[in-house]
Order: structure tokens, then C-alpha cells, then sequence
């Protein structure tokens, strides 16, 4: 297969397992173009894109940004703090208006779930979801895939457990739909009041023990607790969330394998995972990063190379 | 479709030798020479001539890769056909060095002119020179010549030439393909 099933990258719900092994291939030649002296290739010279982000990120605008350079594509920024949005533009307004400039494709992040679909129905532009809402959020969910990939070989057969906050987690969504469809098993963690309640229908195992969970897995994928997103207290106090669900280095070295440790960042060192285990050797959290730009540009291209002039 | 025997596994084992022996004749000390072959065809003969080259002229200091130009093609989404990349593979810099590209065919130039540019993130090279085992005439899009060359061949847009190795197809053989 030599070109993705979709148009657009809303969800990893819309792929097939062959899409994914497309953009990982891709992201092989990728990976490899930016550790060169050079870090540039021309391929989306004539392709415009914008990256409307609706809602607050650093690293992940870095990466598109980053990835949509390297790939020599013209590159636009709109944030929501400094635009109309605030006027009382309507989304479709907004994002008619900047392809109204001649955009081809749309790189967006925006907090109400199903933002993505919304706009693909309604513009003419290739769509990229950057996360929307508590929804989806599939790059990460596949650059997260490709680390497992690059660190264990493959990732059918493994087994993930997803740590934390994962009621507000649009990653854990996205890793719970890549993770299956690529044949690896998957467990949920973290307090109860933090799982969703009908989540073991997507066919995940729930754990509430931290030590249980971690025993059973090849690759802990720690998440962050999103304060930002909980308008009630859903644990007591973080210093018993951190007694409970936080990875120290004493849990770590008393199991009896070694596991590899993942975190989307950005982290809260001593929270949910502590800084000797964050830096140490099992945890791949800054391949994760530099896999991300590669991954980004392999979504990107693919989905430019459907744009017909 | 019909097929005609441009050069038999004869034809083509000569051919190597002497363009083997005219790079040799260019390049005396590779100490400041690499070979660069063309993905994807251009691997196979890339390695036909270093070993050539190793093995018959004992040649020890040969520097090979394999460069992938799918990302520097001027027809990026105006085909039919989604382009497919390979694998890029040099572990030099080619700065102030002596490359040769290396390729099966020149037909248009395009391939050479996309080489041209990809080769750039590897360093200023001081001279790209271009081997080619099949050179179609009067075909050029661009003013780009073969150094070496192998066989010239005339051939008309709708004819493709298409060159075996035992490698990948299990013979050496050159075809004039005519659709």
C-alpha cells in the first residue's frame, strides 16, 4: 500500500492497520532525513499550511511547526488568544477565511471534541487534528506507537499499560485505538474516579494497583494529571495521588523485568513519575519527541500527496 | 506488449568492466572519491562496479551509498502513481569529494536533477561526474550528460527500457519493453 485510506487525520478510530504501517515506513525515511547535516527536503514546496491552534501547546505546535518546515512548506500560526475568536467568530468563519488566503491543509487543535470531523465536513482543506478536546489526539497516539516500535521491535504482542488520568486523556484514546488495531494489548490505571465508566467496553483490562498493572506490562505509559480540565477534585490531594499512582525509582527496580517507561510530557516531575526515573535509561520520553517530528512529517506528506492541483 | 534483447548478461558483463576501468582511468586514488548509486535501480549496479572495482583492481578504500530522491522530485502529486521512498544510505560527508553518481538509466534527467539537489545535505561535493549503464537519447527534459555510458539507446516515449540483474530478477538483461 503506497497511500493512506483517509483524507484527513481526525481520529486513529477512521484508520486501518495498514494506514499506520504506511505513516511508520514514511517515518523510517524521515527519521533518517533529519539526523542528516541537513535537515531539509523540498517535496511540499507549493503547499501551504496552517496551524490553528484554539487551544494552549508548546510542544506539539513546535513539532508540526518544526515538521511542516523541514518539509519546506509554508507555514502560518494563528492562536486563539490573539485573534477574532474572541470576537465572536464562528469556527467555520474563521477557518474559511484563512483558506480564503489559499491554504491546503489545516493543522488544528481545539478543546470541543469532534472540532476535527466538523471542519472536514464543512472546508476544503486537508484536516490534521492536534488534539480536540478530551477526544482524540492520533499523532501522539502514533508517535507513541512508533517509539514502542523503535525500542521493542514491533508492538503487536506487547502489552501497555496506560497510567492516570485518562477520563480527560484524548492520548489515551488515541493510544487505546492505535494499540489495538495494531495488535497489542492494553491496560487502563489509575484511580477509579479517573477511569472512565464504561471503558472496558473498548476491550481494555482496568487495574487500580499501580504495582499489579506494572507487573503485567512491557511499556508504562505514565500520563499527566490535568488539572486544567477538572472542574472538581477527583483525588483527595496530589500528594496521595503521587502515594498511589506516582513511578519512583524504588517501584521500578522492584520488578522483575525491565519495562520501558513513556510520558507525552509535558511531565510533573515528582507527581506522576519522578525525575531519577524520568531521566533513566528505560525511559524513552525524549525519543518519543524526536519521533514525533519524524511521524508528523510522514502524516503530513501522505496527506499532501492526495492534494490534486 | 512486446519485449526486444537490448544486451544479453554477455553484453552487460563487458560493459561493467569497461566502465569500471574508465572511472579507474578518472580516478586513479579513490581516496577522494565515493560512489553514490540511485535508489532504487541504481543500487544494483552501484555494487556491480565497486565490486568490479574491489575485486579485480583491488580497490580497498571504496566509499559506497545509496541515495533515495523521492522527497526532491519535481512531480510530487502530478502523477497517478503515489511515489514510494526508499532507503537513503551514506555514512560519509561528501564535502570536498569526488562523487559519481551511479544509475541504470537516464531518460529524462529528472532523477539526476533531483540526485543533484538531495546530494547537497550531505556537503559541497567538488565534482559530481554520472554513470549510466543505458543513456536514452534525444529524451533529455534537461541539459544533463552521462560521464559514462554504458549503451546509448534510441527509444521512443511510449518504449520503456528495462534493465534485470540477477540480484533481484535472476538475470542480467537489458529489454527494450514496448507498450
Amino acid at each position: 500500500m503506497s497511500e493512506l485510506s483517509v483524507d484527513h487525520l481526525l481520529g486513529i478510530k477512521y484508520l486501518k492497520p495498514e494506514d499506520i504501517q504506511l505513516i511508520f515506513e514514511t517515518a523510517d525515511h524521515f527519521k533518517e532525513v533529519i539526523n542528516r547535516p541537513i535537515k531539509k527536503v523540498p517535496s511540499l514546496r507549493d503547499i501551504t499550511i496552517a496551524n490553528l491552534f484554539f487551544e494552549n501547546s508548546t510542544r506539539t505546535r513546535l513539532s508540526f511547526e518544526l515538521a511542516e518546515k523541514r518539509l519546506s512548506a509554508d507555514v502560518v500560526n494563528f492562536s486563539a488568544a490573539s485573534s477574532s475568536v474572541k470576537k465572536g467568530e464562528t469556527l467555520i468563519d474563521t477557518v474559511n477565511n484563512i483558506l480564503s488566503m489559499k491554504v491546503d491543509m489545516v493543522v488544528m487543535r481545539h478543546p470541543n471534541p469532534g472540532a476535527g470531523v466538523f471542519l472536514s465536513k464543512h472546508v476544503d482543506a486537508k484536516i490534521v487534528n492536534a488534539g480536540d478536546g478530551a477526544h482524540e489526539h492520533p499523532t501522539q497516539a502514533l508517535l507513541d506507537s512508533y517509539s514502542i516500535r523503535e525500542r521493542l521491535g514491533e508492538v503487536a504482542g506487547k502489552k501497555v499499560v496506560i497510567v492516570g488520568d485518562i477520563l480527560h486523556s484524548r492520548v489515551a484514546l488515541s493510544n487505546i485505538f492505535a494499540l489495538q488495531l495494531q495488535g497489542a494489548e492494553v491496560m487502563v490505571c489509575g484511580p477509579k474516579t479517573l477511569l472512565p465508566k464504561y471503558i472496558q467496553q473498548l476491550g481494555v483490562k482496568v487495574e487500580t494497583n499501580l504495582i499489579k498493572a506494572l507487573e503485567w506490562c512491557d511499556v508504562a505509559n505514565m500520563l499527566r494529571v490535568q488539572n486544567e480540565r477538572m472542574e472538581i477534585s477527583y483525588f483527595p490531594s496530589t500528594r496521595e495521588y503521587t502515594q498511589q499512582f506516582g513511578l519512583t525509582k524504588k517501584i521500578v527496580d522492584s520488578l522483575n523485568k525491565e519495562i520501558v517507561i513513556m510520558h507525552p510530557g509535558p511531565i510533573n516531575r515528582g507527581v506522576e513519575i519522578t525525575s531519577d526515573v524520568a531521566d533513566s535509561e528505560q525511559a524513552i520520553i525524549l525519543d518519543q519527541v524526536e519521533n514525533g517530528v519524524a511521524v508528523r512529517m510522514a502524516v503530513i506528506y501522505l496527506l499532501a500527496s492526495k492534494i490534486k492541483r | 506488449m512486446s519485449q526486444k534483447l537490448l544486451l544479453s548478461a554477455k553484453e552487460i558483463d563487458i560493459i561493467l568492466h569497461r566502465l569500471a576501468c574508465q572511472i579507474l582511468e578518472n580516478h586513479p586514488d579513490f581516496s577522494d572519491t565515493v560512489l553514490i548509486g540511485i535508489q532504487p535501480r541504481g543500487k544494483y549496479l552501484a555494487d556491480r562496479i565497486k565490486k568490479i572495482l574491489e575485486e579485480e583492481h583491488q580497490i580497498s578504500n571504496l566509499s559506497l551509498g545509496y541515495l533515495d530522491i523521492t522527497f526532491y522530485r519535481d512531480d510530487f502529486r502530478r502523477g497517478e502513481k503515489i511515489l514510494e521512498a526508499n532507503k537513503t544510505d551514506i555514512n560519509f560527508i561528501v564535502e570536498n569529494k569526488r562523487v559519481v553518481f551511479i544509475d541504470d538509466v537516464l531518460y529524462t534527467g529528472r532523477s539526476i536533477r533531483a540526485a543533484l539537489t538531495a546530494v547537497q545535505s550531505f556537503g559541497r561535493p567538488t565534482e559530481i561526474e554520472l554513470l549510466t549503464l543505458i543513456d536514452r537519447r534525444f529524451s533529455r527534459h534537461l541539459p544533463i550528460q552521462p560521464n559514462y555510458r554504458g549503451r546509448q539507446v534510441d527509444a521512443i516515449d511510449l518504449e520503456k527500457v528495462k534493465v534485470n540483474w540477477v540480484e533481484n530478477e535472476g538475470e542480467d538483461a537489458v529489454y527494450l519493453v514496448s507498450r
